[in-house]
C-alpha cells in the first residue's frame, strides 16, 4: 500500500506501523517505551510515553507512530511545530519527575532518556513541581530506584510476558503509579528469580545491577586471601 | 413463577397483570407508590413506607402499597405518588412521618390536599418540556417485580425480535433511529452493533457499562434502581443481534441498591425464562452476570473496563483494536452504557421513525441530565436533544437558588467544560456542546452562581482527574499534576502571567497526546474557564484578588465602621479570635490573625462585614 510521510510517497506492506515505515525511509522518530526484541520477534509498545507522536491528516489528536498501522493514502507529518511542541512538553514532563543526578548515575552517557532529551533540544524545564518519592531498595544482586522510573513498562513486559516470572506489575494510580512487586514487598520476598532481564532493558537505571567491584578488589589485594580460580 | 414458553404466554401474562390492576381500582383501592431509590431512602423513605404499611395492616385504608424508583424530584425527597380511585395521580414531596399521617387522615379520605404538604405535580411542574424515554418506567413501576415491567410492555421488544425479526433488521432499525452512545462518546449504537456482528469469532460478549463515576451524575444509578429489566432486555436484544450468548454488567460496588435490584431482576428473568437457555423457545440462549468495579473512574473507559473485568489492572489501551473487534478475553465485545440500553426496548416497540422524530438533526432522541449545584429543583430530567440550557436550568430547574445570579454550568462532569450566559440559548446536542468547548459526557450538569470562583472550579475538577488517572501515559500522569500545581499557585496568589500561557500550552498538549478519553478531556475545565473567564484568571494573577471571594489567600475581610453597631456577634463567631472591639463600638478585623473563613460575614446582621 502507498502512503505519504513528510511529503514523500512510500510503498510498504500491510500491517506496518508508521514508525517502521518512517524508519525505512530514513526518518527518525524518537521512541522511549517502545522496545523491539528482534530475536524473539516481540514488541513492547504500551503507548505509555507518548514521545513518538506524529500528525496524521484528518485525525483530531496526534497519533502514536509505534502503534498506528499504515493505511492506504495516509498522510503523515513527523516533524511539524505541533508535533515538536508536544514531544518537547511531554519530555519536559517526564524530566520534571526524574532526579537530576545524571553526572553520578551509572547510566550516564548511554541513558535513553538523556539521549532523547538531548535530541529534542531540551534546554529548560518549564514545568517543575512535585517529584515522586519511592523507597530505594537494594537486594544482594540488584537495586531498584523507582524515583528514576519513567513507566515505560519494559520491565513488566519482560518479567511477565517473556520470562513469565510475574514478579513486577504497575501499582497505585495517577502520579503515584509505579512498577513494583506484589504488595510492594522487597524484591527478595517476591517471586523474582533474579534473571536480570529487567535490569538489562531498563532505559534509565531505575533497575540496576549491584556493583561489588570494591569488595572484589579488596579481597584480591588482601595478602591473607589466596586466589585459586 | 411459571416459565414463559412462547410469545403468547408473555402477552397472556401481561393481560392478566393488567386486568388484576384494573380490578383493584374498580374495587375502590387507592394506589400508593413510595419512591424507594437511594436518594429517597437517604431522605427517609423507609419511615414513610412503614407509616402507610401500618395503616393498611390496621385496615384504616383500602390501598395497594408499592415501591418504585426515583421520580426525578430529587430536591423534594422523600416523594410519594397517590392515585385515588378515578383520579389523576398526585405526587407529594418533602414528606415526613407526620406529613404522611396528614395525608392518611385527610387526602385519602376526602381528596383534600392537607395544608402541610405540597403536591409537586400540581404546583411547580418540572415534568414540563420533558419527554421520558430512558426513564419511562422510573418512578412508575416496581423495580423488584418483573410482572410490573411486563405489564408496562416489558420484554415484548425482546420477544418480538427473537421470534419475528432477523438480527440485521434490528440493527438496521437502530441505525435508522440515530441512537448514539449515552455514556459520553456518542458513537452510533447501531453501527457498533453492526461491527460486532460482522466480526467473526467463536465467542462474543455483550457488556453493560454501569461504572458511573462523574461527580454529580446519577442517571445510570436511577435507571438501574428504578427499571433494571429494561437494561437486561436490551442486553439480550444486543446478544441476539451481535451473536453473543453471555452478557456482563460492570457495576461499581458503591451502588449496593442497584446491585441488589439487578440481582433480583436477573433471578426473576431467569425464572420466567426470559434469560437462559432457549428463550421463549426461539432457539436463542442468553444469560447475564454481574462484575463489580472497585471504584476507579478510568474503568468507565471501555478498554480499562474490560481489563478490570479480566482481573487485570484497570488501565486503558490504545484503540484500535476496538472492543467490538477484540475485547473481553480477546473476543469481540459490545460495550454500551446503561442509559443507551434503557432506550432500546422503547425504540424497537415504537419504531425508528418515532425516535428519530425527537431531537435535532445530528442527535436523536432524549438525554437524561443530572441537574445539580446551585439550582432550585435539583434532580433527574430527561429532555429532547435540542432543548436549550436555559430551558433546562431555568424552566425545569427553576432557576438559581436564593435569588443569586447565574454564572456558569459545567456539563459532562470533569471531562466537560464550563459554559456561560452566552451559551444559555444553545440547543443541547453532541455537536453544539463540543463546539462550545464542553461535551455531552454522561449528562452531569452542575450549575454555578456568582459566588463560585472559576479558577477554583477548574482546580476542583483537576483534583479529581489527578486522583483518578490510571498513571499509564506521561501527559496524564504528570501533566495533569502540573496543571493542578499551577492552578494551586494561581489560587494562592502566587501566579504570574507567564503561568497562564504555560497553563494553556500544557492543557492543549495533554489533550493532543493523552492515551484515553480521560486524559484527552481532563484539561477541558481549564481551557473552557480560560476561554470564558479569562478576566477572573487575570484578577487572581495581576490584582491578587479573587472576585468571588472564594480563594482564602486572596480574600480579606473588613468591617465598615459606619455600619457596625458593636453587637459582638462577629467576634464571638470568629474561630481565630481575630476581631477586636468594645461592645457598642465598631469592631476591627486583625488581618494577621484572620484565617479568612468568612464566618463573620455570614454572622453579621447589619451587612457591616465585607470581603475584598
Amino acid at each position: 500500500m502507498k502512503l505519504i510521510i513528510d511529503r514523500r510517497e512510500v510503498e510498504i506492506a500491510e500491517g506496518t506501523t508508521i514508525l517502521e515505515a518512517a524508519k525505512s525511509m530514513g526518518i527518525r522518530i524518537p521512541t522511549l517505551c517502545y522496545m523491539k526484541l528482534k530475536d524473539l520477534d516481540y514488541i513492547n509498545n504500551p503507548g505509555a510515553c507518548r514521545i513518538c507522536v506524529v500528525e496524521v491528516e484528518g485525525r483530531r489528536n496526534l497519533a502514536l507512530a509505534c502503534k498506528t498501522a499504515c493505511t492506504e493514502g495516509l498522510v503523515v507529518h513527523t516533524h511539524t511545530p505541533r508535533v515538536m511542541n508536544a514531544r518537547r512538553i511531554v519530555m519536559e514532563l517526564i524530566l520534571s519527575n526524574h532526579p537530576f543526578e545524571c553526572l553520578i548515575c551509572s547510566k550516564n552517557g548511554y541513558c535513553e532518556l538523556q539521549n532523547i532529551a538531548h535530541d529534542l533540544g531540551i534546554r529548560e524545564m518549564r514545568y517543575k513541581g512535585e517529584q515522586s518519592v519511592f523507597r530505594i531498595e537494594r537486594s544482594p544482586s540488584m537495586a531498584r530506584n523507582m524515583n528514576k522510573c519513567i513507566m515505560c513498562r519494559r520491565c513488566e513486559t519482560m518479567c511477565n510476558n517473556i520470562q513469565t516470572v510475574g514478579a513486577l506489575s504497575a501499582v497505585n494510580r495517577g502520579f503515584q503509579s509505579v512498577v513494583s512487586t506484589a504488595f510492594e514487598q522487597d524484591i527478595g520476598g517476591s517471586t523474582c528469580s533474579y534473571c536480570g532481564q529487567c535490569v538489562s532493558i531498563c532505559p534509565v537505571n531505575a533497575l540496576s545491577g549491584r556493583n561489588n567491584q570494591d569488595e572484589v578488589l579488596a579481597a584480591l589485594t588482601d595478602p591473607d586471601k589466596i586466589v585459586i580460580a | 413463577m411459571n416459565k414463559l414458553e412462547n410469545i403468547a404466554h408473555l402477552s397472556e401474562l401481561r393481560q392478566s397483570v393488567l386486568s388484576c390492576k384494573k380490578a383493584q381500582i374498580m374495587a375502590g383501592e387507592t394506589v400508593i407508590k413510595v419512591s424507594m431509590a437511594t436518594c429517597s431512602l437517604a431522605a427517609g423513605a423507609q419511615g414513610i413506607w412503614d407509616t402507610f404499611q401500618k395503616a393498611i395492616d390496621k385496615g384504616e385504608i383500602l390501598a395497594g402499597l408499592a415501591q418504585t424508583g426515583c421520580m426525578g424530584y430529587c430536591y423534594a425527597e422523600p416523594t410519594v405518588e397517590i392515585t385515588l380511585p378515578g383520579c389523576i395521580p398526585v405526587i407529594f414531596g418533602n414528606l415526613t412521618k407526620k406529613k404522611a399521617g396528614d395525608i392518611l387522615s385527610e387526602f385519602i379520605f376526602s381528596g383534600q390536599i392537607p395544608s402541610t404538604v405540597i403536591a409537586l405535580n400540581q404546583t411547580v411542574d418540572p415534568c414540563r418540556k420533558q419527554i421520558r424515554i430512558a426513564l419511562r418506567n422510573c418512578g412508575v413501576i416496581d423495580p423488584e417485580n418483573i410482572e410490573d415491567y411486563i405489564a408496562a410492555d416489558g420484554y415484548r421488544a425482546l420477544a418480538e425480535a427473537i421470534t419475528m425479526q432477523t438480527p440485521d433488521d434490528v440493527i438496521e432499525l437502530l441505525i435508522r433511529s440515530g441512537l448514539r452512545g449515552r455514556g459520553g462518546g456518542g458513537f452510533p449504537t447501531g453501527m457498533k452493533w453492526k461491527i460486532t456482528r460482522q466480526t467473526v469469532a467463536v465467542q462474543k460478549y455483550v457488556v453493560c457499562n454501569a461504572d458511573e463515576g462523574d461527580p454529580g451524575a446519577f442517571m445510570d444509578r436511577s435507571i438501574l434502581e428504578g427499571d433494571p429489566h429494561s437494561v437486561l432486555e436490551a442486553m439480550a436484544i444486543n446478544g441476539y443481534c451481535t451473536g453473543a450468548s453471555e452478557g456482563l454488567i460492570y457495576i461499581r460496588a458503591e451502588y449496593p441498591l442497584a446491585v441488589e435490584r439487578l440481582r433480583t431482576a436477573i433471578e426473576q428473568a431467569r425464572e420466567r425464562g426470559l434469560l437462559g437457555e432457549n428463550i421463549l423457545n426461539s432457539g436463542f440462549s442468553f444469560d447475564i452476570h454481574i462484575r463489580y468495579g472497585a471504584g476507579a473512574f478510568v474503568c468507565g473507559e471501555e478498554t480499562a473496563l474490560i481489563h478490570s473485568m479480566e482481573g487485570k489492572r484497570g488501565e486503558a489501551t490504545v484503540k484500535p483494536p476496538f472492543p467490538s473487534v477484540e475485547g473481553y478475553k480477546g473476543y469481540p465485545t459490545n460495550v454500551n452504557n446503561v442509559e443507551t440500553y434503557a432506550n432500546i426496548p422503547a425504540i424497537l416497540l415504537k419504531g425508528a421513525e418515532w425516535f428519530a422524530s425527537v431531537g435535532t438533526e445530528i442527535s436523536k432522541g432524549t438525554k437524561v441530565f443530572a441537574l445539580a449545584g446551585k439550582v432550585k429543583n435539583v434532580g433527574l430530567v430527561e429532555v429532547p436533544m435540542g432543548t436549550t440550557l436555559r430551558e433546562v436550568i431555568f424552566d425545569i430547574g427553576g432557576g438559581i437558588k436564593d435569588g443569586k445570579k447565574f454564572k456558569a454550568v459545567q456539563t459532562g462532569g470533569p471531562s466537560g467544560g464550563c459554559l456561560t450566559e452566552k451559551h444559555l440559548d444553545l440547543p443541547i446536542d453532541y455537536g453544539n456542546l463540543t463546539a462550545a468547548g464542553s461535551m455531552m459526557g454522561s449528562g452531569g450538569m452542575i450549575v454555578m452562581d456568582e459566588d463560585d470562583c472559576m479558577v477554583s472550579v477548574a482546580q476542583f475538577y483537576l483534583d479529581f482527574t489527578v486522583e483518578e488517572s490510571c498513571g499509564k501515559c506521561a501527559p496524564c500522569r504528570i501533566g495533569n499534576n502540573r496543571l493542578h500545581e499551577m492552578l494551586e499557585k494561581i489560587t494562592s496568589g502566587k501566579g504570574t502571567m507567564n503561568d497562564l500561557d504555560k497553563l494553556k500550552n500544557l492543557a492543549y498538549v495533554i489533550k493532543d497526546t493523552a492515551l484515553c478519553g480521560l486524559g484527552q478531556t481532563s484539561p477541558n475545565p481549564v481551557l473552557s474557564t480560560l476561554d470564558n473567564f479569562y478576566d477572573e484568571y487575570i484578577a487572581h494573577v495581576q490584582d491578587r484578588n479573587c472576585p468571588a471571594h472564594q480563594c482564602p489567600a486572596l480574600t480579606q475581610y473588613f468591617i465598615n465602621p459606619d455600619i457596625c453597631t458593636g453587637c459582638t456577634l462577629c467576634s464571638r463567631a470568629c474561630p481565630a479570635n481575630a476581631i477586636r472591639g468594645e461592645r457598642k463600638f465598631p469592631h476591627v478585623i486583625d488581618p494577621t490573625t484572620c484565617i479568612r473563613c468568612g464566618a463573620c460575614l455570614d454572622k453579621c446582621k447589619y451587612g457591616a462585614v465585607y470581603a475584598f
